[in-house]
């Protein structure tokens, strides 16, 4: 009965992580400009993250923990990056 | 449907935090494409790393706490390299848009000045063209009446 509950719960949790990974994809799209478009990406991947932990709760397994947390790092590296090229037009000077 | 089997308090527990995680996540994601400006734009998507993030992460700590009947906190470490790391990616962000800003603006208030003087060049050329037309008529006219007084004497 509780994983029943529970797995309803995931679902939903999961449903509205997904919507808001479209959210976001749309504002990536349309955004106007490119910090928008930088600021929608960063947001993507941290959804995407939230939606990995969620796998990882659900099957029981600790591998998506590391996945995850390789997104994170990624992410930080590239956003940095990129708002880096924003402002000076290249990333290592 | 897949889940873990957990005690009813710790599933309670468990499912309560992964909606609100999301619930709140949901709602990051909805300001960052309903608000007006890009500077409005930068905060919703921090309230899925702040809240959502911690609400998930608290889930998973119970999660793998139950089913392994020992404390696991090693999701923490992801909790605090995202607080730690976001802030300085944001903040890069919004300040290479403020200067993107501030370039786009001098840019065009250079382009105004510069049609400016173009046109104010133009007509200070027109009304310098229009003088000498008419200083040449003043004295052209004259000399042509000379001319036929010479001629009549």
């Amino acid at each position: 009965m509780s994983q029943a509950a529970l797995a309803t719960a995931l679902v939903v949790a999961q449903t509205m992580l997904a919507l808001a990974l479209c959210l976001c994809a749309y504002r990536l799209i349309r955004g106007p400009r490119a910090q928008d478009r930088v600021t929608a990406i960063d947001a993507l991947y941290m959804n995407a993250l939230l939606s990995i932990v969620l796998v990882g709760i659900r099957t029981g397994s600790q591998l998506y923990f590391e996945a995850a947390l390789i997104i994170a790092l990624a992410g930080f590296a590239s956003t940095s990056a990129v708002a880096k090229f924003l402002m000076r037009g290249e990333v290592i000077e | 449907m897949l889940a873990p089997d957990l005690p009813p308090v710790a599933a309670l527990a468990v499912a309560v935090l992964a909606v609100l995680g999301s619930a709140v996540a949901l709602v990051g994601a909805l300001g960052l494409l309903r608000l007006k400006t890009f500077y409005d734009r930068v905060h919703p998507p921090t309230l899925s790393t702040s809240l959502g993030l911690f609400c998930i992460v608290l889930a998973s700590i119970v999660t793998f706490s139950v089913l392994g009947s020992r404390l696991v906190i090693h999701e923490v470490l992801l909790f605090f390299f995202v607080t730690m790391t976001l802030p300085v990616s944001m903040m890069l962000l919004a300040r290479a848009a403020l200067f993107r800003d501030r370039v786009e603006a001098f840019d065009k208030q250079l382009a105004a000045e510069v049609r400016a003087a173009a046109q104010q060049e133009a007509a200070d050329l027109a009304v310098a063209q229009a003088e000498a037309a008419a200083l040449a008529e003043l004295d052209a006219g004259p000399a042509h009446d000379d001319d036929a007084a010479y001629g009549s004497e």
